[in-house]
């Protein structure tokens, strides 16, 4: 089928010949073919093309470099998350034995004041102790001179006789040895 | 029914050419002196003369400045985009996509170092073919990379962007010294030589022949759906030969992307065999 349409175009063709067939070759075509396309060719290499593949050239380099910035700046990003993260163990560690450290030492004040309160208070009791037995001993002789004087007195007044003291003291004395010893 | 829509197609080529002593398809095909807006009328295009030379300002003419005009304004506008900031917006994208494609995809791979000197003549001709070959494809306009003259020019351009990149790099005598293969017997080295110079000349001919074959043969077929409506002289026709001439044209625009990839990267390609001549 396109065999024969192709023979009929190209009997067409053959048939028209001469100056004006289809493919003779026109001469003032030609030359206006030639002028625009140098033309063409200058003012769009000049204007349009060399901007442009400029401008694509400079793009292309800028999203590479852009793109190895970004990699550079994750890779860094990576070392400061890094680093961050080893700080950050390091001071929770640090903080730890901080922590421990206060404990001991709190624990330590606290046994001391503890120990240092308690001979306090062991040391008053003592005090209190021995001023106790010192005054009872004291409370004690006084009640003892003052029985003794009773005594005298109550004897003196009791005999109504005028003894000599000493020889009265010396008696009473004796009676209360007697009844000491019973 | 292939048989009897390729009679069909056939006859009504036949037909048109024996009513009109040529044939109507060729003439909305071909260059004309006229802008052609039938059925609302034509505009005659000023006739020219440098030297006793024709130079005649043409349909094909015409569209292919339009299709300067535009290139120029899209990537200024592009150019001036990326001024104020580095960050492509809106239209920019999708032409910054060309651009990259072209660079990335064509240039990069086929010529390797150095391929930045090359990168603005690939580039140009790839969306001057590009714009053309869209424009093509718009009612009443003319598609000038259907014509032979300029895909011959362009054609022409890249042999010597090709030539020129191959003696910058390689010195005058050391390119053509290397077009010929290492290892060659000494016998041959006629037939070699003959071969090569040969070669550099069917590479861009094939490239005019190419852009100019596929841009002119979808257009043809399209008229030749339509006509057959005329030819059948029946309004029943008319669903089947729209029909098949939108499936055509959706695949013009295909190939009209796919041709101006074509042009560039062969002409890529050629560049790259001529610079780096060792491989």
């Amino acid at each position: 089928m396109i065999a024969k349409i192709y023979f009929a175009v190209i009997s067409i063709i053959a048939s028209e010949g001469g100056g004006s067939g289809l493919l003779s070759v026109d001469g003032g075509l030609a030359f206006w073919t030639t002028l625009t396309f140098l033309i063409l060719l200058f003012i769009l290499g000049k204007f349009a093309w060399k901007p442009i593949l400029t401008a694509l050239k400079q793009r292309e380099e800028a999203i590479k470099e852009s793109l190895a910035q970004a990699e550079l700046a994750k890779e860094e990003a990576k070392k400061i998350l890094a680093e961050n993260q080893a700080s950050l163990a390091k001071a929770e560690e640090e903080s730890k034995k901080i922590i421990e450290q206060s404990r001991a030492y709190a624990e330590n004040l606290k046994q001391q004041i503890i120990n240092e309160s308690k001979a306090q208070a062991q040391k008053l009791i003592d005090d209190a102790s021995a001023e106790i037995e010192r005054k009872k001993l004291a409370a004690f002789d006084e009640l003892k001179n003052q029985v003794a004087q009773i005594a005298v007195d109550a004897a003196s007044k009791i005999l109504k006789e005028n003894l000599d003291a000493e020889k009265n003291k010396q008696l009473v004395e004796k009676y209360i040895k007697e009844i000491s010893k019973n | 029914m292939d048989s009897l829509a390729t009679h069909l197609i056939v006859d009504s080529l036949k037909n048109k050419q024996s009513e009109s002593g040529g044939s109507w398809i060729l003439h909305h095909v071909m260059d004309g002196n006229y802008l052609d807006f039938s059925p609302f009328g034509k505009i005659y295009l000023p006739h020219l003369e440098l030297f006793g030379f024709d130079i005649s300002i043409t349909r094909h003419v015409v569209f292919m400045w339009l299709a300067a005009i535009l290139l120029t304004y899209v990537f200024i506008k592009v150019a001036k985009s990326y001024q104020n900031s580095l960050v492509p917006k809106g239209s920019t994208n999708f032409w910054e996509v060309f651009i990259v494609f072209v660079r990335d995809e064509i240039a990069k791979p086929t010529i390797g170092k150095g391929y930045e000197k090359f990168l603005p003549y690939l580039l140009t001709a790839f969306f001057f073919i590009l714009f053309g070959n869209f424009l093509g494809l718009i009612p009443f306009s003319a598609t000038f990379t259907s014509n032979i003259a300029v895909t011959a020019t362009l054609a022409t351009m890249s042999f010597l962007v090709i030539q020129l990149g191959g003696i910058r790099n390689n010195g005058f005598l050391g390119y053509f010294k290397g077009l010929i293969p290492h290892g060659v017997p000494v016998f041959l080295l006629p037939i070699m030589v003959v071969v090569e110079v040969l070669g550099l000349f069917t590479k861009p001919f094939a490239l005019a022949i190419r852009l100019f074959a596929n841009m002119t043969a979808g257009h043809i077929v399209i008229y030749a759906l339509i006509s057959l409506i005329f030819v059948m002289q029946s309004y029943l026709i008319s669903p089947v030969s729209v029909g098949m001439a939108l499936f055509i044209y959706s695949l013009e625009v295909l190939v009209a992307l796919l041709q101006a990839y074509i042009f560039t990267m062969l002409s890529s390609l050629f560049i790259g065999m001529a610079v780096h001549q060792e491989h």
